[in-house]
């Protein structure tokens, strides 16, 4: 036990004074999190939008205020005829444009209908998807005050509710999203590089040769690590809470123990990578191309797996980060308790063991 | 009690699939001697030690090292030697002082025994002004003798070295050898790998590996008696150019 502890301060002194593995285990963690809470969003807020109006009466003029006055859409120009549309998009300022067709009101009156043409910039699909379903939802609106004294024949109004996250931010998927990449990040990553370090550099051979047994060299390597991933994993939780206001309905201890399994999960991931790389730059690599990119792009985190080419779902199934963010969003917004994600937990426990006995396996026939 | 056998080898072989690496080697080292392991790259100079260093299982044939069974007993060998590899591997980002402390602790040492060994260390090196350096920071030569010194620590009945003296000038290599010769008189047998042939003259007895087989084994005044020549360094060509 008391080598162990020696060992561990040793660890704790390579991670303390290399300023690069300090950045990525403390600096990287706040940085993303801010990242993603603050400035990179899915929501819509403030687009610009631009109005052709041929008509010029009360009803449209009714419309471009309401549209203005909603906080996702500011009247950034009015447009006089066709051929300034283009332009306006090219300039890249305006997401929209509005087109009232002439007379509107007096078809609307006359004819029980008119016409609006939006036209979006369809750059970026998803932005542009929104803004359309955001004004369609605004026009809806305004149909359903001029209509309020006519009783229609026949009606199916929808109301919508979104549970477990009623104002859809999207912090409230980032959070969890970037906890999980984080210690993926850190446990996998960094054991691995510490471990192929000890390789690199012959130190690992010196404690092969000396009376510790290379199990306890591995969690001597692993421990200081299982350590800082939990710190990360607290600090996040803490940050999601009081910056984000991201509410925790479930058991925190639940949440702690998630956690810790899915640390466990990263570092015999970092564990099997290291016994199948023999320099810190293969194993960086590794993590980086094998681990990291398939975390961020194929878990869930950004891109919805519902919508992932069925060959891509597939290949999601065996990437325990997908797992681990559906069980703390389960923890965290429904504040659901084991019994509900069993098996998820089930998932990361078998993987985890699985890592653990190829890692075994090929350590031994290294040793050989 | 200089009669007394630390390392006996018989036989032992060591295969990669159809590649004899070792191939039946058989010798014996005593207690106190600096026996000295020569060979060309890839004579299997390096699988021969660490099949004796319990790194690595050999294929067929016996040995024992300190008393002990390279088959069965490897991690009784562990605790009674010492190693020192080609790389000197301290932690260039531990200083001195940490690094004695790391490597009293991981083969057992209490701590009031790492601190009187540290202090015997630091005043026969003259390490005062570095012991709270970083290795990182120190020459070649430095590292070289602290990692001996190092290897020694916990007192072990044989020590291993594995080319210690690679890419350090050759002062600091008849120093590093007197640091050998007084471990020797201590009592601690040292078993050296190394490529300089001069060093090959300081040895008590040498072996000589070609292509997996030890082909020349004695002392050096007997070895160069026997191939007619002055120095080992014509002996070791002689013995190659043969097996040619």
């Amino acid at each position: 036990m008391k080598r162990f502890a020696g060992f561990i301060r040793k660890e704790f002194y390579h991670i303390f004074r290399d300023t690069r593995s300090l950045f990525i285990l403390f600096g990287m963690p706040i940085a993303q999190v801010l990242l993603f809470g603050f400035a990179i969003t899915n929501e819509i807020n403030n687009v610009d939008v631009a109005f052709f109006d041929k008509s010029k009466d009360a009803t449209t003029q009714e419309i471009i205020n309401k549209i203005s006055a909603s906080k996702y859409f500011t009247n950034k120009q009015m447009i006089t005829n066709d051929a300034e549309i283009e332009p306006v998009f090219q300039k890249g300022s305006v997401k929209a444009v509005l087109v009232f067709e002439k007379d509107f009101s007096e078809k609307l009156t006359k004819e029980n209908k008119t016409y609006v043409q939006i036209i979006t910039d369809a750059t970026d699909p998803n932005t542009s998807n929104t803004i359309n379903s955001y004004l369609n939802s605004i026009l809806q609106n305004y149909q359903l005050e001029i209509n309020k004294d006519i009783k229609a024949p026949f009606q199916i109004n929808s109301e919508t509710r979104n549970v477990y996250n009623p104002e859809l931010k999207s912090v409230f998927t980032f959070v969890p999203g970037v906890m999980t990449v984080i210690l993926m990040l850190v446990s996998a990553m960094m054991t691995s590089i510490s471990i192929t370090r000890e390789k690199e550099l012959g130190t690992m051979e010196i404690l092969l040769v000396s009376p510790l047994k290379p199990f306890q060299v591995i969690l001597g390597k692993v421990f200081p690590y299982i350590f800082l991933s939990v710190i990360n994993a607290i600090v996040i939780v803490l940050m999601s809470i009081f910056i984000f206001k991201m509410p925790v309905e479930g058991s925190l201890f639940l949440l702690g123990f998630e956690s810790v399994l899915f640390i466990i999960n990263a570092l015999s991931l970092g564990i099997l990578i290291s016994t199948i790389s023999s320099t810190q730059q293969t194993a960086m690599m590794i993590s980086l191309m094998g681990l990291m990119l398939p975390v961020i792009l194929l878990s869930g985190f950004i891109f919805p797996i519902a919508s992932m080419a069925s060959p891509l779902q597939v290949i999601s199934h065996i990437i325990p980060a997908k797992w681990f963010i559906i069980i703390i969003k389960a923890i965290m917004l429904k504040g659901v308790g084991l019994s509900f994600i069993w098996k998820e937990t089930l998932i990361i426990l078998s993987m985890t063991l699985f890592f653990i006995i190829v890692s075994i396996k090929k350590y031994k026939i290294r040793l050989e | 009690m200089t009669d007394t056998n630390v390392i006996q080898v018989e036989n032992l072989t060591k295969k990669f699939g159809d590649f004899v690496a070792v191939n039946a080697i058989t010798f014996e080292v005593k207690k106190g001697e600096i026996f000295g392991f020569l060979g060309a790259n890839g004579a299997g100079k390096t699988t021969a030690m660490k099949m004796l260093i319990g790194i690595s299982k050999p294929t067929s044939g016996n040995a024992k090292v300190a008393g002990f069974d390279v088959f069965t007993n490897s991690e009784d060998i562990k605790k009674n030697i010492g190693y020192m590899s080609q790389k000197f591997a301290l932690y260039d980002d531990l200083t001195v002082k940490e690094n004695i402390t790391f490597f009293g602790g991981i083969y057992g040492l209490s701590r009031k025994k790492i601190e009187e060994k540290r202090q015997l260390l630091v005043e026969e090196l003259g390490l005062q002004n570095i012991v709270n350096e970083l290795v990182g920071s120190l020459p070649l030569g430095w590292k070289q003798k602290i990692s001996f010194s190092v290897a020694l620590l916990h007192e072990p009945k044989i020590v291993f070295l594995d080319e210690p003296t690679g890419g350090v000038d050759p002062i600091t290599r008849r120093q590093f050898w007197e640091m050998i010769y007084k471990a020797s008189n201590n009592g601690t047998t040292v078993f050296v790998t190394t490529h300089y042939m001069d060093e090959a003259e300081y040895c008590d007895r040498v072996s000589i590996m070609v292509e997996g087989r030890i082909e020349a084994l004695d002392t050096p005044k007997k070895l160069k008696e026997q191939f007619k020549v002055n120095s080992m360094n014509d002996v070791f060509l002689k013995l190659a150019r043969n097996i040619e």
